[in-house]
């Protein structure tokens, strides 16, 4: 019988500890490689006028991406509507009928939305938005990301919703209160921060999404509040001025792609910050 | 007014003031219980709320059954022309209108699988550190919050970054090898793609890996092993569907990836002949020809693809919460 | 001359097509304190519970036979004015998280939208929570959130809920088996002093406890209702065996 000695044993040990920690450490460093890069890149170009000009047609130096930090808002804005009333609802049904062939399967259709790719969603939007309209415009862009936001805030509410002891309920029914009343002003506000956490991460996720909005909102190089047009925003902004031969619309893109990492990192801590401030403790 | 309310609903008190010992009390409790009483009937009712959140779960239904319908129903042209041999056709020539799907499905394994191998290499030890060796901590938040950051980056970031960090290397790497030097193509995207996908399956592994009872872990080491002994011979067996899941489900994600292989693939409709080879992915092909599609069997060839990648990423991903799921661990 | 508040006539309750409650008759005094106690399972939870209308709430149940409050059956009525006049307080201390101490006690206006003027909230929450012996520990602090204070306190401040209402019944629930022996006598003064106010059912598992503040107490064994009485009798000379089974501790 042959035995492998014990110090060969803890060489290789100790071997392998060296090699978890060096592939751990290297797996993050493109992280800092990125957020060096943008920054450097990016900081020289923002300043006042950046944020509040338009982008200046090729050749012109200067301009900047009004338009688009404005179209972001506005696309969050109408993804949000559709999204949250919609996805909160859904989230209580889940909550409240836990058991039954119908909450299994709408709770498996919950996930398989969330795992369609964002090009497809793009694609849905566009035969249901853009081809009735005619024409491309942030309305279709703001229900793509709505259909994308959708499933996240269902799955926070749900979740969130759960874990509110039965005792809170009974409490309210028990003074007489009604149903519907007992859910909306007792449990949901029990539940607001899981919520609020669903809705603010699920508006980080859209706020940098590029591929639904190619063939719905478009993008555009002029300003416009219309939800009837089509509208531009920044990581739209990014990957056509990325992918374009002129240089002075790449400085721009480095500068729009440091305003769209601040936004999302920005929106990634105001979640933790929520979550901490606005938890209930039972 | 009160006084009024009182003679008008006193009949129907429900039960006798008498028994308060105070009699101002008594009155102000039974003006207070005339409006209880006057009130029941205002407000919203059980059976229409219940209702209003039986339709919100039913569309949620409607909208996944809607969605696969009109992705079949859009891409009916392109079906009806090509029948299965859409997927095995190699030409893509919107000129000729002839349109095969097969370069793209190339394009997109030959990236994922690419991704998901170099990524393995990093977010299994990623996993296994932070499920084993750093579990708690500073370095442990630290490591967390970074893999946090590298999910939360936009795609088009990393497709920018890609074009003009890592392209320039990859193009004086591929003169050193003597390849044309595009520096775009599949190489570069999968690259790309790996770094995007180590979150998914870090954070999964990480949490089965932690979920593995510690008493098995320390039965092995009580008997003498050492702490790799027992990570290859107890954790890893025990966490091992998890970590399947886990990288299925990033896999899953890369299949779908859109904007950073967009920029970084090359743009090319040929089935790629080698790893340095620019090329298109079924995403990307749609991201960059969906706007300039003229005529109805082009358009639907188009939404074919996204019909495929549709089918195909909901199966990988339902396939691996189902692993999930049963694991116990919440996703 | 003691009159009825609360008349249960043939009452049956059932889990699906287990009976939990078998033909209880049971007629409850006004401003009185009457303890149901039993075994685990017998019934007595489940009993107040249909009182207040509660047990309907889990699916597949259902119940026959009449309850009256004042000679109005409760189950001709709309379940949510019934919950008005019935009181309830649970095990578990369940002050409503996100309110401050105030907004608990009127909770039972405000979630139904009740308007109150300010010095009409004012008078409730202080007279409840002066009923409710509370008073005088959280006056000044109270816009604080209920779920600051002692178990104790909670559940004062739960009964002080109830009694906002200005209910004619009270259910309480084992109020004392998640408190402390220092809370659990508190609340028992409570009780005591409250009966003038409002007529008390409490279910305890607690023989003692029962003992020590009722005027009246039921024994249920198994879903029937075996003994009613006065608790003096009751304690001392109980009439069927199982009672007195049940009272030496040859069950529990």
């Amino acid at each position: 019988m042959e035995e492998p000695s014990i110090r060969k044993r803890i060489l290789w040990d100790k071997l392998f500890k060296v090699i978890i920690i060096l592939l751990t450490f290297c797996s993050i460093l493109p992280m800092f490689f990125i957020l060096f890069f943008i920054t450097s890149k990016g900081i020289s170009v923002v300043n006042w006028s950046f944020f509040t000009q338009l982008p200046k047609p090729v050749g012109e130096i200067g301009g900047g991406i009004s338009n688009a930090i404005i179209g972001t808002f506005m696309l969050i804005g109408i993804s949000t509507a559709f999204s949250v009333p919609v996805g909160i609802l859904a989230g209580i049904f889940l909550s409240e009928y836990r058991k039954g062939r119908l909450i299994y399967f709408t709770r498996l259709c919950v996930e398989t939305l969330q795992g369609i790719p964002s090009i497809v969603i793009g694609i849905i939007a566009y035969i249901w938005v853009v081809v009735p309209m005619g024409s491309f415009s942030a309305l279709s862009g703001g229900v793509a990301l709505g259909l994308m936001m959708l499933p996240v805030i269902v799955t926070a509410t749900d979740e969130t919703l759960k874990l509110i002891p039965e005792g809170l309920r009974e409490a309210s029914l028990a003074l007489g209160v009604s149903y519907p009343r007992t859910i909306l002003k007792v449990i949901l506000p029990a539940g607001i921060s899981g919520i609020l956490t669903g809705i603010l991460l699920s508006i980080a996720r859209v706020a940098g999404e590029t591929a639904p909005l190619l063939f719905t909102a478009f993008g555009s190089p002029f300003m416009s509040l219309n939800i009837l047009k089509p509208i531009n925003n920044l990581p739209l902004m990014i990957f056509n001025y990325a992918t374009s031969p002129y240089p002075e619309w790449h400085t721009l893109a480095w500068g729009a792609s440091f305003v769209l990492v601040a936004l999302v990192l920005g929106l990634n801590l105001l979640t933790k910050f929520v979550t901490r401030k606005w938890k209930v403790q039972f | 007014m009160l006084e009024k309310d009182i003679k008008d609903i006193s009949v129907e008190l429900e039960y006798p003031m008498g028994m308060l010992k105070d009699s101002s009390t008594a009155d102000f409790l039974a003006k207070v219980h005339a409006r209880v009483k006057a009130r029941w009937k205002s407000g919203f009712s059980e059976s229409s709320f219940r209702r209003i959140l039986y339709c919100a779960g039913i569309c949620v239904l409607v909208l996944l059954v809607a969605i696969f319908f009109s992705l079949v129903i859009a891409s009916l042209p392109a079906i009806r022309n090509f029948g299965i041999w859409f997927l095995s056709g190699v030409t893509w020539d919107p000129v000729r209108s002839e349109f095969g799907a097969f370069p793209f499905l190339v394009g997109t394994l030959a990236t994922s699988f690419l991704a998901l191998i170099i990524s393995v290499i990093f977010s299994i030890p990623l996993s296994i550190f932070l499920g084993e060796y750093s579990a708690q901590g500073a370095t442990s938040t630290f490591i967390k919050s970074m893999i946090e950051l590298l999910a939360g980056v936009p795609s088009v970031i990393y497709g920018f970054c890609g074009l003009f960090l890592l392209a320039p290397l990859v193009r004086n790497l591929e003169m050193k090898l003597g390849v044309a030097p595009y520096g775009v193509g599949i190489f570069t995207a999968s690259l790309v793609l790996s770094i995007m996908i180590i979150p998914y399956s870090a954070s999964i592994g990480r949490e089965v890996i932690s979920l593995v009872p510690s008493d098995l872990k320390e039965a092995a080491l009580s008997l003498g092993a050492t702490r790799f002994e027992v990570i290859r011979k107890v954790v890893l067996p025990y966490a091992g569907s998890g970590i399947i899941a886990g990288i299925l489900l990033s896999l899953g994600r890369a299949l779908g990836e859109t904007m950073a292989v967009t920029m970084v693939i090359g743009n090319s409709n040929f089935i790629p002949k080698g790893i340095f080879s620019p090329a298109n992915t079924l995403a990307s092909a749609i991201a960059n020809e969906f706007t300039e599609a003229t005529g109805s069997l082009y358009l639907s060839s188009l939404i074919e693809l996204g019909l495929v990648l549709f089918i195909v990423t909901t199966v990988i991903n339902v396939l691996g919460k189902l692993i999930i799921r049963r694991m116990g661990v919440g996703v | 001359m003691e009159s009825t508040v609360l008349r249960i006539e043939k009452f049956s309750a059932f889990f699906g097509e287990n009976a939990v409650l078998k033909d209880i008759n049971l007629s409850i005094s006004r401003n009185k304190i009457s303890a149901i106690m039993g075994p685990s399972g017998c019934g007595k939870t489940t009993l107040i519970r249909c009182i207040n209308r509660m047990h309907e709430l889990i699916p597949d149940t259902r119940v026959s036979g009449k309850i009256f409050l004042d000679n109005e059956d409760i189950y001709a009525t709309d379940p949510i004015i019934v919950r008005r006049q019935i009181g309830m307080v649970f095990q578990k201390p369940n002050p409503f998280p996100t309110m401050s101490i105030y907004d608990n006690v009127i909770a039972g206006y405000n979630l139904n939208g009740i308007r109150l003027a300010k010095d009409e909230k004012e008078k409730v929450v202080e007279e409840s929570l002066r009923k409710a012996a509370l008073w005088e520990e959280v006056n000044g602090a109270l816009h604080r959130r209920g779920t600051f204070l002692s178990g104790g306190q909670q559940q004062r401040l739960c009964i002080a809920r109830a009694l906002a209402m200005g209910p004619a019944v009270l259910l309480l629930d084992e109020p004392t088996s998640a408190l402390d022996p220092k809370a659990t006598s508190h609340i028992e003064e409570l009780i005591m002093q409250l009966k003038d106010t409002v007529t008390i059912i409490l279910v305890t598992h607690n023989i003692a406890q029962a003992a020590r503040v009722s005027d009246f107490t039921a024994f249920l064994y198994l879903g029937e209702l075996v003994e009613f009485g006065p608790s003096e009798k009751m304690f001392t000379a109980p009439k069927d065996k199982k009672t007195e089974e049940y009272l030496s501790g040859k069950f529990g």
